[in-house]
């Protein structure tokens, strides 16, 4: 069991996952509530990640963060060390490759939330900023929790991406997944059986939990 | 602060949604607008509490502006001290009543507001019920809920969109003599969005007829039922006697003679129309009056017309009636009488009858 690759795994899914979560709130209620020109490119922008192939993806990704690009050179500059093959490269590429899982259910689940409720709240003198934390937060929690686990699994199951952005190397950038096929280029059954076991475990737990909290949001009916 | 001089409002624009809407609310007043489904009943109230903004307009509340494209002004919602019920209450489902209530009274100390939103419950009797969530309540207990929240504001003016059209007749019932006590206690001006023509003239004060978003008439129910501006107001009244006429002499008495296909018809009205002005006319139903058979009736000899019962169907002790007059078969006059009488008088499909058009029932418009 590589302990090392599964802390790098839960430190970058969990670091992931609260970066997403105001991002996701942010866009999931301005795609929920507004319109504007260019809506459903932004949109199409945000699920790209779900139809594209992990590698062709993790190859644009290596070239924008590259030592050639303009975030390379900022990113150089600005810390003196360069981004690609770094946590920080890895927990970037991350973000981005997460943002249809935050974004599409918390925009759902603002969506959900009938326009006259919203109404309501106003007229009940609510402020814009008080009715998202006493009406909309709470209506669209299930969402969000929903949101966050899948980001969360997603992130630890990520593989081509991580390959070729982050690269492998212990202790920075090799996380559970990539440990897992390193173990079985190594003939090393035993402990990819393991790795791979406890994969499985999280996934299945993620599943449920998804499932608990869609059925909540169906408790209030609309 | 000045004496309160109520709402007055003055929406108008072409698109998206046309507008052309024009009325004043006086505290303690209830004014009700009615219109078909699409006139714009609702975009109206929304305008007044501010979710809505049309191009063009005026909305003001005891002498503040909330509104005025004029200058400019345009509050958010949470800024008007509006109480609005809306057509499915939109209560917060993950609050309990009590704390429905609550979320509007963020203008108190937070010490006071579980003891006001208490006092409100019980006020629309809704004590005892404070605990439960929406999905927990009946449609007339989440109605009640609505209510509470929308006084919980202490709002300038209430508006209520179709606040009855969710729960059963008896429910409805109740609710209606709830409002007509809760008018009393308030002094507030009262705008009520229905389609119920009947609910609307029994709640209200006056009534505003809407269609297409453009305030048709405004008076008393009696006013805009029995003496509609216009053919519309008369057919969106539910008015369905309305013929073309023409002016064809004056009485001695001051009325007017008019000639309706054929036949000569007189009125009390005294118009200063000029002979040979086409009209149309309307007879609202109670006066229109069954000949007896067996003894002379009241007013017999004003505009007799007679026919045959074309239909005939009973609604509870009401008999409604549609006779096509011999002097011209395609225009269909409709009336109720009671159902006794109806009876005594052997009215059934394909029956002879006479009636009168009472001369102070007929109300003249312009032609449309």
């Amino acid at each position: 069991m590589d302990w090392t690759a599964l802390i790098i795994s839960l430190r970058l899914a969990v670091f992931t996952v609260l970066i997403l979560l105001p991002i996701g709130i942010v866009t999931g209620r301005v795609l929920a509530y507004r319109n504007f020109p260019g809506k459903g490119m932004v949109e199409a922008l945000v699920a790209l990640p779900l139809v594209l192939p992990p590698t062709v993806f993790g190859y644009y990704l290596l070239v924008a963060f590259g030592a050639a690009s303009p975030i390379g050179q900022l990113w150089q500059a600005t810390f003196g060390h360069q981004l690609v093959f770094t946590f920080e490269g890895l927990l970037l590429a991350s973000i981005i490759f997460n943002l249809p899982f935050a974004i599409q259910p918390m925009e759902r689940g603002f969506e959900a939330i009938a326009p006259e409720i919203r109404e309501a709240a106003a007229c009940c003198g609510l402020t814009p900023w008080r009715a998202l934390l006493k009406i909309e937060l709470p209506l669209a929690l299930p969402s969000i929790l929903t949101a966050m686990v899948l980001s969360f699994a997603h992130t630890l199951g990520e593989f081509g991406i991580v390959l070729m952005v982050g690269g492998s190397i212990p202790g920075e950038t090799r996380t559970i997944a990539i440990a897992i096929y390193d173990r079985v280029q190594a003939f090393d059954e035993a402990g990819a059986a393991q790795m791979s076991a406890l994969l499985l475990a999280i996934s299945l737990i993620t599943i449920a939990l998804v499932f608990i909290f869609s059925r909540r949001g169906d408790r209030w009916p609309k | 602060m000045s004496a309160p001089t109520g709402l007055q409002v003055e929406l108008r624009q072409d698109a998206p949604i046309p507008l052309a809407a024009e009325f004043s609310c006086a505290p303690g007043e209830v004014l009700a607008l009615v219109g078909p489904s699409g006139s714009g009943k609702t975009t109206i109230l929304r305008s007044i509490a501010g979710a809505y903004r049309p191009r063009h307009g005026a909305v003001a509340i005891n002498g503040e502006t909330w509104f005025c494209s004029d200058d400019n002004i345009h509050l958010p919602p949470h800024r008007r001290a509006v109480g609005m019920v809306f057509q499915n209450y939109a209560l917060f489902p993950h609050l309990t009543a009590l704390q429905n209530v609550m979320t509007a009274m963020d203008h108190l100390p937070r010490g006071e507001r579980e003891a006001e939103a208490r006092h409100l419950l019980q006020m629309v009797h809704l004590g005892g019920l404070e605990e439960r969530r929406p999905a927990a309540l009946s449609g007339g207990q989440q109605q009640r809920v609505a209510v509470a929240r929308a006084l919980a504001r202490k709002p300038q003016v209430l508006l209520l969109d179709e606040p009855f059209s969710a729960v059963d007749k008896a429910t409805r019932q109740r609710l209606y003599r709830e409002i007509a006590e809760l008018r009393r206690a308030l002094h507030l001006p009262i705008v009520l969005v229905t389609h119920d023509l009947d609910e609307a003239a029994m709640l209200a004060d006056r009534l505003a007829v809407l269609h297409h978003g453009r305030t048709l008439q405004t008076g008393t129910p009696e006013e805009v039922t029995t003496r509609p501006l216009s053919p519309e107001v008369a057919r969106l009244v539910n008015l369905r006697n309305v013929f073309d006429a023409t002016v064809t002499g004056r009485r001695d008495g001051g009325g007017v003679i008019i000639q309706w296909s054929g036949m000569t018809m007189e009125t009390v009205k005294d118009t200063r129309l000029p002979i040979g002005t086409a009209v149309c006319w309307v007879i609202p139903d109670g006066f229109v009056v069954v000949h007896r058979r067996d003894r002379p009736s009241r007013g017999e000899h004003e505009n007799p017309v007679s026919g045959m019962v074309e239909s005939m169907l009973s609604i509870g002790q009401a008999a409604m009636l549609t006779m096509r007059p011999h002097h011209d078969a395609r225009l269909p006059l409709h009336f109720s009488v009671p159902l006794h009488v109806a009876r005594r008088n052997g009215l059934a499909p394909g029956v002879e009858v006479t009636v009168s058009l009472l001369a102070e029932g007929i109300h003249l418009m312009p032609a449309a």
